[in-house]
């Protein structure tokens, strides 16, 4: 997979960086603002996509490898299970036992935000490797990609 | 004590995924990690068993505002049924997996199926029924397709689309009584029906909640994926998707919502019924000309879901726990059957009737097994299958269903036909010259087959000292759904 | 009430293409465009006509919000099923990229090696 032309790979040079800023603003914030980590973690991988889109899988594969993707995944899941378990130091299962200091800030909501964060990295990480096993390492586009080297 | 009701959801959830981060570093740690969800869940149930009926608020949050958990007589039922039988198909399938390459994601999808199922059976609210029922679903579709070979690529597909029409069809009645009555707690929205509901409404929800579960518990006119997706899926996950799956998600989430919650009306009792004729004979007549074992299993679990069906379509006493106690058996006795012809496979390599032959000498412990679960499902005393379909026919006389009682022996008669047919073709007969090689399946193997085989003697003969903590405190939550009220709510 | 009956069309449209079409990836897109048909009926549920969004600003009163805004407990539903939408479609793009690779056509007529 090469890339795409001059004019993508300066855009997305540009853009990548605010797209990722934006999908870790939505993830961060979501008790507060409509979002949360499902659609901060969809943010954050499809600017991964694009990234791979615009300048080969070389590129985004050097980022966040294959192996950490689903490490990512298993352990954004994990942390949730943990942090619902921890639940019971506060007497009941999943209760949110951090407490919550001044309203309408960004420690307001005590357990909420890690559990955003662990569903953001988890979606981010899903997201990217379902796309990775479909497009690039699937046998189906091996037989494509073998054609394409041989022109 | 109470406050580890959630474990049940929660250990194998959280199994799965330290299953799959630690089999990165430590290969072959998966069976030993399912061992140990799967028996402290036995373990669980086991502590639960006999408890008085009480909620669980998660997050202490109190209903109506937030979700509960309930303990009742019919979740009790059903979480055991689950414990059991997830216990002797791990114990099946720690040998049979070796087959196969990728066994971590196998476990953790088998983990998350179980989790699935364990929700469905214990939540007091509706939208939650729905998440753990697309769950428990979702990791079925992708573990009937787990040999990706092309029948069960095309089998998993076919059930995948129709499972999904389905559950986008159940998503769908759930909206509407969320719309018909305000609240997603079970209890409530009983409460809240009680005080009347447009009859229009109340129809619709009926046919959707009929077509939705009525597919996830392959009833007749819904039953063309079973055929394909049972035989086709590793044999271990056979017996989960024959023994547990059509049952905790199909017929539970059926009863459930339609005893309990809505409150059932006499043209759904005869259309219950109907169904259930229907699919007990059309399964046992499609099930007599087949030659490949599991699909024959495969017919005849839609026969024997027919029985449940009618029995539980009756709405009397005896008739419902006839239903209950069929279903308690059927699960023991598909879930065996299809581990033995597991068994039979990994020790021929084939599944086809007209190849096997003489296999009782060779492999005894299994060979025992399978005859002990095909006499229990055809009927035969004193196995448990005889107590549970004697009960049906007898409740079917007495509420005067004279021709649909005549049915269910005609089937029945026809259900031993046909194992008599599976009997003389795999266990009795002459040996096949290029099977005289074969040995006994491997110890785990035998255990868990062993371990259901017990039960089927089991469950016939001590039904005095079960059966009433058991099956009938389940009857009697069905029948006066009222008592659900008490305790589910503060 | 016109927009429960376009959305029933949206969901009857949907049907149509995965139980009429041949090709697998138009049953793929017929699936998803029922469930999102579905979602959409659960949002409409909760609203009410000129309502505000059901956040609690600083200086609003709560009678004021319960009176006003629509009902935010459809949405969080919907975030569930869309969700879970995605994890079917992932697992159906999958399914079908392997039947194409096993039978070597996208036409479902043709994949019909299990019958009887």
């Amino acid at each position: 997979m090469q890339g795409m032309s001059f004019i993508v790979k300066t855009v997305t040079r540009l853009l990548i960086g605010v797209i990722f800023l934006f999908g870790i603003y939505i993830t961060f914030y979501g008790h507060l603002t409509p979002g949360g980590g499902f659609a901060g973690g969809i943010m954050l991988a499809c600017g991964f996509i694009l990234l791979t889109l615009a300048f080969g899988k070389e590129t985004s594969l050097g980022k966040l490898s294959d192996f950490w993707a689903s490490m990512l995944d298993n352990l954004g899941a994990f942390t949730f299970w943990l942090v619902a378990l921890l639940g019971y130091t506060g007497g009941y299962f999943f209760i949110n036992f951090i407490e919550k200091k001044n309203p309408f800030g960004l420690l307001s909501s005590g357990t909420i935000l890690i559990n955003n964060i662990a569903i953001g990295v988890k979606v981010f990480a899903s997201v990217f490797a379902v796309f990775l096993a479909l497009t690039i390492f699937g046998r189906f586009v091996s037989g494509l990609a073998e054609s394409e080297e041989e022109d | 004590m109470e406050n580890w009701l959630p474990l049940f959801v929660a250990v194998p959830l959280g199994m799965a995924f330290i299953n799959l981060l630690l089999s990165k570093f430590i290969k072959r740690i998966s069976p030993f990690l399912v061992l140990a969800a799967v028996v402290f869940q036995l373990w669980l149930a086991l502590r639960f068993l006999g408890h008085a009926a009480f909620y669980y608020s998660m997050g202490n949050w109190t209903p109506p505002l937030g979700i509960t958990l309930v303990w009742d007589p019919l979740s009790q039922l059903l979480a055991l049924i689950v414990s059991v039988i997830s216990l002797a198909v791990t114990l099946f399938a720690i040998p049979y997996m070796q087959q196969y390459t990728a066994q971590s994601k196998f476990y953790s999808l088998y983990l998350l199926m179980i989790a699935g199922m364990n929700g469905v059976v214990l939540t007091g609210d509706m939208f939650n029924l729905f998440v753990f029922l697309e769950i428990a679903s979702i990791a079925s579709y992708a573990l009937v397709a787990f040999g990706v070979e092309a029948e069960e690529l095309e089998a998993s597909f076919k059930y995948l689309v129709l499972g999904g029409v389905s559950s986008t069809i159940i998503l769908l009645a759930i909206a509407l009584l969320y719309a018909a009555t305000g609240t997603l707690n079970m209890a409530d929205m009983a409460a809240a029906l009680r005080h009347g509901i447009s009859h229009g409404l109340l129809f619709f929800i009926f046919a959707l909640f009929l077509m939705g579960f009525g597919l996830k518990s392959a009833m007749v006119p819904f039953h063309a994926w079973l055929p394909d997706a049972h035989p086709s899926a590793p044999a271990p996950i056979s017996a989960m998707l024959s023994g547990l799956i059509i049952k905790a998600l199909g017929i539970y989430a059926l009863i459930r919502v339609f005893f309990i919650i809505l409150g059932i009306v006499p043209i759904v009792k005869t259309i219950m019924m109907t169904l259930g004729g229907l699919s007990m004979v059309i399964g046992v007549f499609l099930a007599v000309g087949q030659w490949d074992f599991k699909r024959l299993l495969a017919y005849h679990s839609i026969s024997q879901m027919g029985y449940v069906m009618v029995g539980i379509g009756l709405a009397t006493p005896l008739g419902i726990l006839g239903g209950l106690f069929h279903l308690l058996n059927h699960a023991v006795f598909k879930s065996l059957l299809f581990l033995c012809s597991g068994a039979f496979e990994y020790t021929t390599g084939t599944r086809q009737l007209k190849q096997l032959g003489g296999l009782i000498r060779k492999m005894p412990w299994t060979g025992g097994s399978c005859s002990i679960a095909a006499l229990s499902i055809s009927g035969v005393p004193p196995f448990n299958g005889f107590w549970s379909k004697l009960i049906i026919i007898v409740a079917l006389f007495q509420a005067k269903f004279y021709f649909l009682g005549a049915v269910t022996v005609f089937v029945s008669f026809m259900t031993l036909i046909s194992f008599i047919k599976v009997q003389k073709y795999s266990l009795f007969g002459n040996l096949p010259e290029r099977l005289q090689g074969i040995k006994e399946a491997p110890v785990f193997m035998v255990a868990g087959v062993v371990i259901l085989a017990v039960m089927c003697v089991g469950l016939g003969v001590l039904y005095p000292f079960y059966g009433p903590a058991i099956l009938e405190s389940a009857r009697n939550l069905i029948l006066e759904p009222g008592q659900y009220l008490q305790f589910a709510m503060p | 009430m016109l927009i429960y009956f376009l959305n029933s069309i949206l969901f009857v449209l949907g049907l149509y293409c995965l139980i009429a079409k041949k090709h697998l990836v138009k049953k793929i897109i017929g699936m998803v465009i029922m469930e999102y048909a579905i979602n959409l009926f659960i949002v409409l549920l909760g609203y009410k006509g000129g309502g505000i969004p059901p956040i609690l600003l600083p200086e609003m009163s709560k009678a004021t919000f319960v009176q006003q805004s629509v009902d935010p407990l459809p949405q969080a539903l919907v975030l569930t099923s869309i969700v879970i939408g995605l994890g079917v479609l992932a697992l159906m793009v999958a399914i079908s990229l392997r039947l194409y690779e096993k039978y070597k056509t996208f036409d479902m007529s043709e994949i019909r090696r299990l019958r009887g």
